[in-house]
């Protein structure tokens, strides 16, 4: 059988595991879970991971949740080239400290901004109220910043002269908030040049390609579907 | 000598206090006092301009985040650290890795607002906090701890097996928090109870009560700092 990851491209974390499968020549099932019609609740999907959460692989009898503990997985498994995950000490610490980082640093962020800019009000009709967003905002501004001045720095990627897992995780979260149309590389001269050599790295065709759906705008979807997903991110957002 | 920047009040610091510890790493330890604003000092931020805790200092090496600490040092002395605290197998290395990674917007999420909510803002606003939202939060938190016991432990006795690794270490930390401040994660769940034994038992029960003494003292802070001002931006945010 062979592994199978189960995906949707609307996911920030889906999109660094697709890529970094993809790029690296990993072969894969590809199992579409469609968040917004809430397949992650279904009974075959609890049976994966009880997580209920995307990406998610199966290799074998083996289930694994969480992207970055997926990512580690494949590049152990399947030896991919030493830069993604260096075996050096010091610049594995490097890759570590941005993956455990980001989870709290940009992904919730990006996430929020892009569910109350974009989804709540134009899909789901759910009024945002303008401070929440500004706030929303506001924390998305403080994280893009950290990434240029702390993880970025002067380096061409955030653990020097390659791109890694780390970069990969990163343009992915970066992404979101561009969905919901907000340019967040106006203005910021050191993240676009940035974006452009993770984007060369990975190669455009398969960037553009990841990046398709979350660009594609208001999805046209059966919102009745959405209720558990709705009352949860209004919880978590709102 | 390592340097470990901590304040025990942080499950992330008692996670990078206790490792080291246990498994006999010398270091010097560095106390950064949160409450008192430490962390927004001129002198801390050019240790690290995220001004959290835990940092490390390794020579010249700075680094932040404990998970990425505790790996940092499970690798650098893996000689002599047992294989057990995170495996060369790459199975369970993932599974460590999975708790590593979901715990963050999970228990630890939870676990902290339960926290912020019950202790941090009454000793802020000077009032108590609205109770839908503490509902909420220990709801949250509810589900992280039936997923904790449902998913990651299951019938084992640590969360890769047979034995302890950092997967519980960061787990137990966390699950103090909230307990802490009055919210026992532990009672009615005797499946936890009998897994934090296990754990308190591999970490030794003295090194653990001496870890968390500040944690189960905080209860007991009635003393408002001027510097808790500054907390009272993330605390609004944190109730929308």
């Amino acid at each position: 059988m062979a592994l199978e990851l189960y995906l949707d491209l609307h996911s920030q974390p889906c999109r660094s595991v697709y890529m970094f499968a993809k790029k690296n020549n990993i072969p894969f099932e590809f199992k579409k879970i469609s968040l917004l019609d809430g397949e992650q609740y279904g009974e075959e999907f609890g049976k994966i991971t009880l997580i209920r959460q995307v990406p998610a692989l199966r290799d074998g009898d083996f289930c694994l949740a969480e992207s970055i503990a997926i990512l580690l997985y494949l590049a152990e498994k399947f030896k991919t080239a030493d830069f993604w995950y260096p075996a050096d000490l010091q610049q594995r610490a490097r890759i570590n400290e941005y993956l455990s980082w980001q989870h709290t640093g940009i992904r919730l962020h990006g996430s929020k901004v892009f569910w109350l800019q974009l989804l709540l009000p134009k899909l789901l009709g759910v009024e945002v109220p303008q401070d929440k967003l500004d706030a929303a905002l506001e924390d998305l501004d403080s994280s893009l910043k950290l990434i240029e001045e702390k993880f970025i720095q002067d380096k061409p990627f955030i653990a020097g002269d390659h791109i890694s897992l780390a970069d990969l995780v990163a343009i992915a979260e970066v992404m979101q908030p561009v969905g919901s149309g907000l340019d967040v590389f106006e203005g910021r001269p050191k993240l676009s040049a940035w974006r452009d050599r993770v984007q060369a790295a990975i190669g455009k065709e398969l960037f553009d390609e990841a990046h398709q759906m979350i660009l594609g705008g208001v999805p046209v979807m059966d919102v009745s579907k959405m209720q558990v997903l709705k009352s949860k991110i209004i919880r978590l957002f709102l | 000598m390592m340097e470990l920047y901590l304040d025990l009040l942080s499950s992330p610091c008692r996670s990078v206090f206790l490792f080291p510890k246990v498994v006999g790493i010398p270091f010097e330890f560095k106390h950064v006092d949160l409450l008192s604003g430490q962390q927004h000092s001129e002198e801390f931020g050019k240790i690290s301009i995220v001004r959290k805790v835990p940092v490390m200092k390794d020579g010249s090496f700075i680094l932040t985040e404990s998970t990425a600490i505790l790996q940092y040092l499970a690798q650098k002395y893996s000689s002599s650290v047992a294989d057990h605290w995170y495996p060369a197998d790459l199975q369970q290395r993932a599974r460590v890795d999975e708790y590593l990674s979901w715990q963050h917007m999970n228990l630890r999420a939870h676990g902290t607002k339960v926290l912020l909510l019950k202790f941090m803002y009454p000793l802020v606003m000077d009032s108590e906090p609205p109770k839908e939202k503490v509902d909420a939060a220990v709801e949250d938190l509810n589900q992280s701890l039936k997923l904790l016991e449902e998913k990651f432990l299951q019938s084992k006795p640590f969360i890769i097996g047979e034995q302890i690794s950092l997967a519980d270490l960061v787990a137990i930390v966390e699950l103090m928090q909230p307990t802490g401040v009055g919210v026992d994660v532990f009672e009615g769940r005797p499946k936890l109870i009998a897994w934090r034994e296990r754990v308190k038992q591999v970490l030794g029960e003295e090194l653990f009560d001496e870890t968390h003494e500040k944690i189960m003292k905080a209860s007991s802070r009635k003393q408002r700092t001027p510097q808790m001002e500054m907390m009272k931006p993330r605390l609004q945010k944190l109730l929308g």
